[in-house]
């Protein structure tokens, strides 16, 4: 008989690598779907001066928060496409079929989604954060506080996407079930940025912000992937 | 008689109520190919997804190699290679691309041998072309390329005929057969009038099943 049960797999590391540059692949593919997170954040932060108050003063102090809301929002928006062509088209059936462990391959797709739609919102607040009038401190400790605070966006909002994946519309439920948890991130986010316009040390806020982030990296990722095979079963 | 690849221990399922099957049991051993026979929901996709580790909604003992497949899940996985309704191909990306994207985390290939599963698929030409502009029977194609590079042992296979024109459709059944006579085992559904020679047939009827060897 030619035919024998294999046992040797494709390493873990490997197989990360490879859905990694899938995703990046199908997202240059789709470009515009790349732009809407981006466009949404530029909007929300060009309209507050204009709907609020244009005033330097209340810029600076709402400033900070205004990008924190912004950014969250517009990653919240960006969520629901983290699974669900790959549901569609059946490519998430094969994934959950591989034979490395699930999580480390849900963890690559959230980094490709976070490399998608978080760095590039945090490349762009420098900009943003001068046009509402934040000194260079700040807008530096605001982009430290996203660098670290958008993966965590990425990797809980994981679990809520797929957990909604088999609801047919599945927006609001997301949205009800992510936005609790993403509350002490965004406190903690422009509580950073709040401290260091007084002069005060930012370093416990900062800490806490990564503590946020080592514990949605090592616990969201199984989260997501035990929901992903529930939605799959139940489909 | 050689040791069955997996055993299926009365197996029971139900969906929305309603029983699909209960006590269900049978073997499926290397050089085989068994058909899965029943109407429309009947639950032989459901059967399949169950047998691929898709789907929670059972009951039962499921072997594989003699040991519980939960114990042995990783293993198991890598010696099954499951083809759906939906074959996991992107639309965004070309043939070649969709072909090396799954076969990555299972063996990878170089493009070279890549293209030639394409070609003999017939998609010769088309290698480089985003899949969205390909007709639904190209696209059926692209994720049957697959099946040329293909190692597992074991090949579970959901209506792999739709859409397939009359010549793909028999390249197929020789696909199937040698790989039969090689020593894999293939478990397929399909509604088309497919001949392959020493065909099983797994009969799956409402409350009721039989097996016939």
């Amino acid at each position: 008989m030619m035919i024998k049960p294999l046992d040797q797999a494709v390493g873990s590391i490997e197989a990360m690598k490879a859905v990694f540059a899938r995703d990046m692949k199908v997202a240059f593919r789709q470009r515009q779907d790349l732009l809407n997170p981006l466009l949404f954040f530029m909007m929300v932060v060009t309209l507050f001066p204009l709907g609020v108050s244009p005033e330097i003063s209340f810029l600076q102090e709402a400033g900070a928060g205004i990008l924190w809301v912004a950014a969250l929002l517009s990653v919240l928006l960006s969520l629901d496409h983290l699974f669900r062509h790959d549901f569609d088209d059946g490519t998430l059936e094969q994934l959950v079929l591989q034979p490395q462990p699930l999580f480390l391959l849900v963890l690559a797709k959230t980094m490709a989604h976070w490399v998608l739609t978080g760095l590039p919102l945090v490349l762009l607040t420098p900009v943003l954060g001068v046009m509402v009038h934040l000194d260079g401190n700040s807008i530096a400790i605001l982009c430290l506080t996203l660098l670290i605070g958008t993966p965590v966006l990425s990797l809980i909002g994981a679990i809520g996407a797929a957990l909604t994946l088999g609801l047919r519309s599945a927006g609001v439920l997301l949205s009800l079930l992510i936005i609790p948890l993403y509350i002490p991130v965004l406190i903690f986010g422009t509580g950073t940025v709040a401290a260091a316009a007084e002069g005060a040390p930012v370093g416990a806020y900062l800490a806490l912000l990564g503590a946020f982030l080592v514990l949605a990296l090592t616990l969201a990722p199984f989260a997501s992937a035990a929901a992903l095979k529930v939605s799959l079963s139940n489909s | 008689m050689s040791e069955p690849l997996l055993q299926a221990i009365n197996l029971q399922c139900e969906r929305d109520k309603r029983e699909l099957f209960h006590d269900l049991s049978f073997s499926i051993l290397p050089a085989t190919v068994t058909r899965v026979e029943g109407a429309n929901g009947s639950g032989k996709t459901t059967l399949l997804r169950i047998l691929a580790g898709l789907s929670d909604a059972w009951a039962g003992q499921l072997l594989w190699c003699g040991e519980p497949r939960s114990r042995v899940r990783e293993s198991f996985l890598r010696n099954v290679l499951y083809l759906g309704h939906r074959p996991g191909i992107k639309p965004l990306l070309s043939p070649l691309e969709n072909l090396r994207a799954l076969m990555a985390g299972r063996r990878p290939m170089g493009n070279k041998a890549l293209m030639q599963a394409l070609a003999r698929t017939g998609l010769a030409g088309y290698e480089q072309v985003p899949c969205r502009h390909l007709s639904a029977g190209q696209q059926r194609r692209v994720a049957l390329a697959r099946l040329l590079v293909a190692d597992e042992p074991l090949w579970l296979l959901d209506e792999v005929f739709t859409a397939i024109d009359a010549s793909g459709v028999v390249a197929i059944e020789n696909l199937l057969q040698e790989r039969a006579a090689e020593g894999g085992a293939v478990v397929f559904t399909t509604h088309h009038n497919v001949q392959i020679a020493g065909t099983k047939r797994l009969v799956l009827t409402p409350g009721a099943v039989g097996y016939d060897d």
